[in-house]
């Protein structure tokens, strides 16, 4: 085999979107002659970033004073808040939106063509951008530090030989490398237990949000409408809700989120999301449209307490890479941006990561998120009594003397036998899609099938003897992209894992039981292509 | 020997293509857009030829907006030698871009044009055609395979009763099919490279092409939506229900 080719620089940036593209864009402002890249394991920046979303502007102000001259492709000023709780699958009552849901001021973007709004911005300024490149491990010097990072093989076949057009992935060497692969990055969870970052936090916890994009029929929509609803269709012991934001162009965006640390083995979260547009509250804006674009991804709920330490020699952590997402305020792109740009004028200033996560520290990124610390973690013990404690939490401004524990996703899981599935009350569905493989459709995502299968399953024999028994096959329930199948012939029950469907949202790596699941990254430009999500 | 290789940009053939609501088109607003998958197989192609050392220099173009840069950027980390950017706010209407080709050849007298077959956005397959007439030089298309020798082309074209192979004398068009070859991955360090190459900018009106609208499209619309299924409970039931709707 030919020698690796290398390339150099002085910063790495893992992943293009609002933290590294706003990191990117700091450095670069501050240290012009410094030299910047940013890779991106989607095809093209923007086609692989799904968030609701609506953001709080300072950060983009303050990164970007000017921006409101030339504004992102969908940025739809907020007119109205409102919250509903749907007390079953016909009835819904209006709550009063709590303060941290307050969107004035703030605008509905798609967040995927605000990275790709953002990255031509970065590349005027110099940095370089290469979408199509996924880093597939980390790269260390002699005295353990993290040096960069190793361009995924391209051209590899299933079985891990090499196909005609075998291109050598390179390496990319840096000073400093800065993960921003967003939630669950495949590099920041290696690095996070390679340099026990987590020691002296809680373990992280997520969701999975799922989100589509509706060209509905004339008349329904108001632009700037926001709509969060609590409740139906789930279970009182569940967390979660939906939001659906009115854009322009008779276009909405309707998702759904729930928290990963539901108990229910048999819980389908994108049964919840189909079943929850069939409300009427829902389906009579949605009826007789059309979905344009579709996809999931998981998000970072563990807020202050699951934080881990965001340095480590070589590297640096932001955005949902580190887990700044505030769930009260359902929002992370602000805390993104922030994060970028607080790493930016940390590296200007030292040159190196040293001292970074004392800075984000102390920062107004983390002072937010303590302040909401609580709330979160008040809806293990049910809905009822986690909207009483978010309420105490919010009138005291966060300064109970307590602090609630996070514990790991995948450890709430009961087993079969143990846990009874409560009623669902759930309808007939009639609206698209009708199920998963014709939502993975709207996701456009695409893998070249002869190639290495990207979701690492250790030991599948667990699938068909104590998974099967303990927990039913959790995984052909919540990976919201049927991934995995359980299939029987001749030789008997089988783990079939249809990577090529994969949507790239992690929740697979995160909520399995036995944690024996590893998504790793796949070939270059593999995944989803969402269109504005 | 020089090639001349056609590189249009396209919406991405992955991606789920929609009509705008109004009709007046497809929507490209946050869409992926790609090379031409055949435009990629014909640079691929030329690349071959000059890593045979049948040509020496390989020059890619593209027509249309501004922003198209970054796609002739792309062709050029491939490994084109340079490219020439027509610049139009148009889409150039087949017969269009082959007087646009032709206009190109004149200044630039390469010995082989490479075009895709068609492109996938309107699925013409014209071009190649029309420039081969117009510059009344002869034509192989749907090229499966190529061989240049003794200023000849042999190519090995895929027609519908099988393959043919026919000689052409160059300089001559090829237009180029699925199983030519597999385009390569590009390469990272080649990207960088491919940022010092030269693109020679032309505005599109500067060269006197009669851009006049040949052909006018009047609507887009979806193909109609395939209503629900019936389920019958037995073969009897089939039976009836085909011979209900006259099919039997």
């Amino acid at each position: 085999m030919s020698e690796r080719e290398t390339m150099e620089y002085d910063v790495i940036t893992v992943g293009a979107g609002p933290a590294g593209l706003a990191f990117a864009i700091r450095l670069k402002q501050l240290k012009p002659e410094l030299n910047v890249c940013v890779i991106e394991k989607a095809s093209t920046v923007g086609a692989q970033i799904l968030s609701g979303a609506v953001i709080e502007p300072e950060p983009l102000n303050a990164l970007l004073p000017e921006w409101g001259k030339n504004p992102p492709p969908i940025c739809v000023p907020v007119a109205e808040d409102e919250l509903w709780m749907l007390r079953d699958h016909e009835n819904a009552s209006k709550l009063p939106t709590p303060p941290q849901m307050h969107n004035h001021g703030n605008y509905i973007v798609s967040l995927g063509a605000l990275c790709a709004w953002l990255a031509p911005q970065a590349e005027a300024l110099g940095v370089d951008i290469f979408p199509g490149f996924a880093a597939a491990e980390p790269v260390f010097d002699d005295h353990g530090a993290v040096a960069g990072v190793r361009i995924g093989d391209m051209g590899v076949a299933r079985d891990g030989s090499e196909k005609p057009g075998y291109t050598q992935g390179i390496d990319i060497k840096a000073k400093v490398t800065v993960l921003a692969e967003g939630c669950r990055g495949h590099l920041s969870k290696q690095l996070i237990k390679k340099f026990a970052l987590d020691r002296d936090s809680d373990p992280q916890t997520y969701g999975i949000g799922m989100k589509e994009l509706w060209q509905v029929p004339e008349g329904r929509v108001t632009p700037g409408k926001v709509v969060h609803t609590l409740g139906w269709p789930l279970d009182p012991k569940t967390y979660g809700g939906s939001f659906i934001y009115h854009l322009d162009d008779n276009r909405v965006a309707i998702g759904f989120v729930a928290g990963l640390d539901y108990e229910d083995p048999n819980f389908s979260p994108f049964e919840a999301f189909q079943q929850l547009k069939h409300h009427p509250k829902v389906k009579a804006l949605l009826e007789g449209g059309q979905i344009l674009s579709g996809g999931a991804r998981a998000l970072v709920e563990g807020g202050y307490q699951s934080l881990p330490k965001t340095e480590m020699p070589g590297a640096m952590l932001i955005g949902d890479a580190a887990g700044l997402l505030n769930v009260p305020k359902i929002k992370g792109t602000h805390q993104a941006i922030r994060s970028g740009m607080l790493a930016a004028e940390h590296v200007a200033e030292h040159g190196s990561s040293e001292g970074f996560d004392r800075a984000l520290r102390e920062s107004a990124a983390v002072a937010e998120l303590k302040k909401v610390r609580n709330i979160r973690p008040g809806f293990h013990k049910g809905l009822w009594f986690g909207l009483f404690n978010a309420a105490w939490e919010t009138v005291t401004g966060g300064l109970s003397p307590w602090t609630l524990k996070n514990r790991a996703d995948w450890s709430s899981l009961h087993r079969l036998g143990q846990y009874e599935s409560p009623k669902r009350d759930y309808v007939d569905r009639d609206l698209p899609p009708r199920d998963r493989l014709a939502s993975v459709y709207f996701a456009a995502t695409e893998h070249d099938e002869d190639q290495p299968v990207h979701l690492k399953v250790s030991d599948t024999n667990v699938c068909i003897t104590q998974c099967a028994e303990e927990y039913g096959n959790p995984c052909t329930r919540f990976c919201p992209a049927n991934v995995y199948e359980i299939v029987e012939d001749e030789a008997g029950k089988r783990l079939q894992i249809n990577a090529a469907n994969c949507v790239h949202c992690k929740t697979c790596d995160i909520k399995d039981p036995y944690q024996i699941i590893d998504w790793v990254t796949p070939e270059g430009g593999s995944g989803p292509s969402y269109q504005n999500l | 020997m020089k090639i001349l290789v056609g590189y249009k940009r396209v919406v991405d053939y992955n991606v789920r293509v929609q009509v705008k609501p109004d009709g007046s088109g497809v929507a490209t607003d946050g869409v992926k857009l790609s090379a031409n998958p055949f435009d990629d197989i014909a640079l691929e192609e030329a690349l071959r030829l000059r890593e045979k050392g049948v040509a020496e220099e390989i020059v890619i173009v593209g027509i249309g907006p501004a922003d198209l840069t970054a796609h002739l950027r792309n062709g050029l980390a491939m490994g084109a030698n340079r490219a020439i950017h027509v610049t139009t706010d148009g889409a150039p209407q087949p017969l269009t871009a082959a007087r646009t080709f032709l206009k190109l050849i004149e200044k630039e007298s390469p010995d082989l044009v490479i075009l895709g077959k068609q492109a996938i956005d309107d699925d013409a397959n014209q071009t190649g055609q029309m420039l081969a007439a117009l510059w009344g030089r002869p034509q192989a298309t749907f090229a499966s395979e190529l061989a240049i020798a003794d200023g000849k082309a042999t190519v090995t074209r895929e027609v519908d009763a099988g393959l043919e192979t026919i000689e052409a004398e160059l300089p001559a068009v090829v237009t180029t099919d699925l199983r030519l070859n597999e385009p390569r991955f590009i390469k990272l360090p080649d990207i960088m490279k491919a940022k010092s190459k030269p693109i020679d900018v032309i505005e599109f009106d500067s060269l006197g092409v009669d851009s006049g609208d040949h052909l006018k499209t009047t609507n887009y619309a979806p193909p109609p939506k395939r209503s629900k299924g019936e389920m019958v409970e037995d073969a009897a039931g089939l039976v009836a229900a085909l011979k209900q709707k006259g099919l039997l």
